[in-house]
């Protein structure tokens, strides 16, 4: 058994863990976050992305250990108090989910994706870029849409406050 | 996933205790075939040694003569968008945005990747086309002598590779391929043209592992154009065959996948 | 005035909690002492078993239990049922070959499971559960139903000779063949549909506990239909009678059909949690899931299409083998048979049909209902025949259509079904205009010009949904009756909670059902909340699945909100002084008309609560429940055409324009509507183009990962363009059909008739991968050069 320690949504958190523990086993089991999800054994699916700071990674696909003294961000530290995330709203205003499942991995992939391309996206880049994240049931249409109006949103921002 | 033990490693020669120290241990890096084989439980190491915290591993660098050198531990989304590689190197570059997907390419090693040498993985077409140098913490290895054949390298157990330099070369491109539900290279050329010549090297193809295409390499020697490789087929039988395809199938798609690296460059 | 009426794009109510993480799926779930399962499951696809050695696991530590079938079925835990009865042409019923949640003698696919751990950790009980000796004697396999049914082959039942289960028919085979030899075209086909794996997103799990002192039994499981989950569990596995044992299947991640089904992990875990005295939770891994889950399709067939000069369908001739696997799951039966077989008129008038569909035991994972659900096998097999003779005859493929269209309703087909309403011209018509079908040749040379093939294909389906009438399918065989429930609960403040038998996982029902109240009574969604998906909160109810929910969920609310409305008027013209015939309900008030009087709705809930003024005689209270059972199928149609671009040097198929062009009858929320369509769609385009189930001849399920099953992604499919066009439904009161399985039956010979108009052969089964597209080219060339 191993202590780990890393900052999750803000907060330092840690815990005691088999060296084997996946990083999503210790957010869902031992930290409670169970907003991340688990649907594939082969680092495919993305229904368990979260940002290790900064990033977007597959919480399946690393050790609890390896994630010791990073900082970590969930879906359920994603909106500011009540103040949603501009691409969680856009999941709602265009209908960007059906079961539920998908989304928070979703959800992490798209910030990610306009922190690290800008929120200047165009259709085939979105669809390119969720080449990580599998939904079954939108048939990604409402999903590329909500990327699409989050990121525009974001990029009008900072017009916005000048 | 049986259970291991973690080791996180803070310099090469950390490393080197701790494995020599293991049962059964193995070099961990991104993880992102490792942990996915342990938790299918096709792997068991008894220990896990981490070299994604060591600061000598990672980083890359612009030498004095034009050549690149990328620090093992360097993950994809750091090769595909670094400045010096997208301009010295636009093909590695390209090869390194097209592995995995976004979330696996911010874990994703160069090291990683090369020491595992899948046979469907993408780094090992861009050593072998490069002419690359494999840097361990022994000794330096050309591409061609560090791939020995499918998930074989020419690393012992304890060996850990530090770094892997590219030489300046004139133009690059990749062209691949990716399989419909993995989207791991199902074919992809690598096509680079430097100071030792034209080199052709294919991912994902090969049975083997990658391979270099000679007759195209010599072909475009003569003739830089798609058309002079657009005739030129590796033998099938030397190709994988599975549910996606024949190995009739990948052998069309090396020469197609050639063709278009080529005329990217055109 | 309220806008989320009827036909309102409300957004979704149930949304927020989705968005910020907060959603409670199965696995979410934790309950004290909680004990954690691992199934021991068969590496093989048929294999004696000659021994279960469980010492060394028992040692292990954490571990509590392991258990194996003999011990089930010494406890007395039923045989998994199908609950559909088909009897064969010659009279015969059905022959079931018995199925046991834990194998004890003979396993017959890939994953069955034969024993499980029970331990204190997860990671405990998969370390033991591989400790687990099993010594088994390797049998012959067969995974083909074609080969199933020949001479020699490898039996899997004792029940089953030469492993068929029916040999079943429909329509009228005298009149179907003399049409036959009067016909002047005939068109020939063999067509197979693809076996797929639903993966829903979430996969499958199950949470039981066990309370000693009160011999009660709760089980949180991912279901679309906990009553009947409940039911079977009690009438059949003899886990529990129905009153001590409660089924809560709370946030569920899709189901697709996957998730009708009572499957061995759930009654493993209910059984174990009584053996072990604490809580068990299974879920399943994703490899789990592609060996266990019920897979869809899988069905080779040869089809005959008779035409007379005119190009008039004069008879349909089709027959049927039907992979349905290792065991009949539950409407296993019905898939090949009525879900299927009574589709085969399409939107066409044909006075001749008939089909023989034999069903038939394999080695490989059960088949049953996957969304769409033998309607989509139904709809490929018209739709692939269609556009051939089309093509055969050199015609156009819309006018061939329409030369045959159905435009006299109610028509009677000749099998079974009775079309309502429809308008098969105006979904093609909006299809075609959506595509701009007239400018394809010009589309058709920009592509040629770089190189690159295109094709366009259409696909005119039509599907019955619903599945009832109760009386009618139980005259086909089906073990339970297929109406739902509702009760309508206004509470003293006039906010209004809804209990339904219909279950949401993905589908919108806490949104789309409050909009029935906001239409009635003009509340705001906001006053209203959805309850469902528990048996101890809510009436016995069917469940979601066959696009049933709109059509007979939502009439049953309606039924129970006549109830209410009629009493709230009564309440309100007594206290108003007023005739009932007066009062009106809008906005949340209710008004005498032409007069100013008026109560909030919430003074007349309040007043039905207090008492205190009731007309003489009333009961107290405003609570009204509902059971609605429809008087026929409901049959929404559509067009859909789709456009490809083939790259021919790697064979690669790009879905450059899809337009679906539906009548779903009434529709309440168009947005929600519309993602059912996009879903559907894109499962559609991935059983054409993507998705294959794949065993090798020993019965190794080859894809059985993300790594080999391709699954439709992103950059896979287009955005969609979708429309509606309107018949309104006289079977229920809403005038609604159903649009959650459309996309996936008319998607998929829109894309293949698409597929092989670009590469301009014919000869193409699902799924047009890279490889088969590019070897398709290979051998029409090398015909081409030969000749």
């Amino acid at each position: 058994m191993t202590t780990v320690t890393m900052t999750v949504n803000g907060k330092t958190v840690s815990g005691e863990v088999e060296d084997r523990t996946l990083l999503v086993e210790f957010i869902r089991e031992n930290l409670e976050l169970t907003g991340t999800h688990v649907g594939c054994d082969t680092s495919q699916c993305g229904v368990c992305v979260i940002h290790m700071d900064g990033k977007a990674i597959k919480s399946c696909t690393t050790l609890a250990v390896q994630a010791s003294g990073s900082q970590i961000t969930t879906i359920e530290g994603l909106a500011t108090g009540d103040e949603l995330h501009p691409v969680q709203k856009a999941f709602k205003e265009h209908h960007g989910l059906q079961c539920g499942f998908c989304t928070p991995g979703m959800v992490m992939a798209a910030v990610d994706m306009i922190n690290r391309l800008g929120p200047n996206l165009d259709e085939a880049t979105i669809r390119h870029e969720l080449e990580g994240n599998l939904c079954r049931c939108t048939g990604y249409h409402n999903i590329v849409k909500a990327i699409k109006a989050a990121a525009d949103e974001m990029a009008a921002l900072p017009q916005a406050a000048e | 996933m049986y259970e291991t033990s973690y080791h996180r490693a803070g310099s090469v020669s950390d490393a080197e205790a701790a494995i020599a120290n293991a049962e059964d241990g193995k070099f961990l890096a991104g993880g992102q075939t490792l942990i996915a084989t342990m938790k299918q439980r096709l792997a068991a190491p008894t220990d896990l040694i981490d070299l994604r915290h060591i600061a000598d591993l990672k980083g890359i660098a612009k030498q004095a003569d034009g050549s690149i050198r990328i620090g093992a531990a360097t993950c994809h989304a750091d090769v595909a968008t670094n400045e010096d590689v997208r301009t010295s190197i636009p093909g590695l570059a390209d090869l390194a945005g097209k592995i995995g997907d976004p979330h696996v390419r911010h874990m994703g090693t160069l090291g990683g990747s090369i020491a595992n040498n899948d046979p469907a993985a993408d780094y090992p077409a861009a050593l072998m086309a490069l002419g690359a140098t494999v840097e361990t913490n022994k000794r330096s290895l050309a591409a061609e002598d560090f791939f020995t054949g499918m998930f074989e390298t020419a690393l012992e157990d304890d060996e850990i590779v530090v770094a892997v330099t590219f030489p300046e070369c004139t133009t690059s491109a990749y062209a691949k391929f990716p399989n419909p539900a993995s989207r791991y290279s199902m074919a992809g050329v690598f096509v680079a043209k430097g100071d030792s010549g034209v080199r052709v090297a294919v991912s994902g193809a090969g049975q083997d592992g990658v391979f270099r295409v000679p007759e195209m390499e010599k072909a475009l020697e003569s003739q830089w154009s798609a058309d002079a490789v657009a005739n030129i087929k590796v033998p099938a039988e030397d190709m994988l065959s599975d549910i996606h395809g024949s190995s009739e199938y990948r052998a069309n798609l090396v020469t197609v996948m050639a063709k278009r690296a080529v005329a990217a460059l055109s | 005035m309220s806008n989320e009426g009827i036909g309102a794009r409300v957004l979704r109510k149930e949304d927020k909690r989705f968005i910020t993480g907060a959603g409670r799926y199965t696995d979410d779930m934790v309950l004290p002492r909680t004990g954690y399962a691992a199934f021991v499951r068969s590496p093989h696809a048929h294999a004696r078993i000659k021994g279960i050695d469980a010492s060394a696991a028992l040692a292990m530590p954490g571990v509590d239990a392991v258990l194996d079938g003999n011990q089930l079925v010494g406890d007395g835990i039923g045989n998994i049922i199908c609950g559909w009865m088909i009897h064969s042409k010659d009279g015969s019923p059905m022959k079931m070959g018995a199925w046991r949640a834990l194998e004890p003698e003979v396993v017959r696919f890939v994953g069955q499971a034969v024993a499980v751990v029970v331990a204190d950790t997860l990671k405990q009980a998969r370390d033991a559960a591989e400790a687990v000796v099993v010594d088994y004697e390797e049998l012959p396999a067969v995974v083909d139903s074609l080969d199933a049914l020949k001479e020699g082959a490898p039996q899997l039942h004792p029940e089953a000779e030469n492993n068929l289960i029916f040999d079943w028919e429909i329509g009228d085979e005298a009149a179907t063949n003399d049409a036959f030899s009067k016909a002047a075209h005939i068109t020939r086909m063999d067509i197979d549909n693809n076996r797929l794996v639903p993966n829903p997103m979430e996969p499958r799990s199950a949470l039981a506990s066990y309370d000693r002192a009160e011999e009660h039994y709760t089980l949180y499981t991912t279901s679309q239909n906990p009553h009947v989950a409940r039911l079977v569990l009690s009438a059949f596995y003899n886990v529990a009678p129905e009153h001590k044992l409660r089924v809560i299947a709370p946030d569920v991640g899709g189901g697709f059909g996957s998730k009708i089904y009572i499957y061995p992990e759930e009654i493993v875990c209910l059984w174990a949690s009584k053996r072990v005295g604490r809580p068990v939770k299974w879920t399943s891994d994703r490899t789990e899931a592609f060996l266990t889950d019920a897979h869809g399709r899988d069905h080779h067939s040869t089809a005959e299409l008779a035409l007379d000069a005119d190009h008039k369908i004069i008879g349909f001739r089709v027959n049927t083998v039907a992979n349905l696997g290792a065991y009949m799951s539950l409407f296993s039966s019905s898939v090949p048979t009525y879900l299927y077989a009574t589709l085969l008129s399409g939107q066409y008038d044909i006075p001749a049909i008939y089909a023989n569909v034999k069903a038939v035991y394999t080695n490989t994972t059960p088949v049953d209902a996957y969304r769409g659900a033998g309607r989509p096998e139904a709809t490929y097999l018209v739709e692939r025949m269609m556009e051939t003779a089309a093509r055969e005859l050199n015609l156009s493929p819309a006018e061939f259509r329409r030369k045959n269209f159905v435009r006299q309703f109610p028509h009677q087909t000749p099998v079974i079904m009775c079309y309502d309403a429809g308008d098969y011209d105006a979904s093609l018509d909006a299809a075609m205009k959506a595509i701009d079908y007239e400018g394809f040749p010009a589309r058709r040379a920009q592509s040629e010009a770089q190189g690159k093939l295109r094709g366009i294909g259409m696909s005119c389906y039509i599907e019955a949904c619903g599945i009832a009438p109760s009386k009618a399918v139980g005259s086909l065989g089906a073990g339970v009756g297929l109406w739902e429930s509702a009760e309508v609960r206004v509470n003293p403040v006039g906010t209004v909670e809804v209990l339904t038998g219909s279950h949401s996982h993905g589908q919108g029902h806490e949104t789309t059902f409050a909009q029935l109240i906001a239409e009635r009574f003009g509340l705001p969604t906001d006053n209203v909340s959805i309850v469902h998906g528990d048996t101890d909160k809510v009436q016995f109810g069917m469940g979601t699945y066959g696009s049933r929910s709109g059509a007979v969920g939502m009439s049953a609310i309606v039924k129970a909100l006549d109830k209410v409305e009629a009493k709230a008027k009564k309440i309100a013209a007594h206290l108003m002084e007023a005739s009932e015939g007066d009062i009106t309900i809008e906005d949340g008030e209710v008004k005498v008309v032409g007069t100013d009087k008026k109560l909030s709705f919430t003074e007349v809930a309040l007043a039905a609560y207090t008492g205190h003024n009731l007309p003489e005689g009333m009961e107290p209270g405003l609570k009204e429940g509902a059971f609605y059972d429809p008087t026929n199928f409901t049959f929404p149609a559509g067009t859909h055409i789709c456009e490809v671009e083939v790259d021919p040097d790697t064979g690669k198929v790009t879905v450059v324009g899809f337009v679906a062009a539906d009548d779903f009858g009434k529709i309440i929320n168009p947005m929600i509507v519309e993602g059912q369509v996009h879903g559907g769609l894109t499962q559609g385009i991935g059983q054409a183009l993507l998705e294959n189930a794949s065993y090798d001849e020993d019965g190794q399920l080859l894809s059985a990962s993300y790594m080999d099953y391709t699954m439709p992604r992103a950059d896979d499919v287009p955005s969609y363009v979708v429309e509606t066009t309107e018949t309104i439904c006289p079977g229920n009161p809403l005038g609604m059909k159903g649009c959650g399985e459309a996309g996936a039956i008319g998607a998929p010979p829109a894309v293949i008739n698409a597929v092989t108009d670009a590469i301009g052969t014919n000869n193409m089964q699902m799924p047009a991968s890279p490889a088969r597209v590019w070897m398709a080219l290979q051998s029409a060339g090398l015909k081409q050069a030969a000749e």
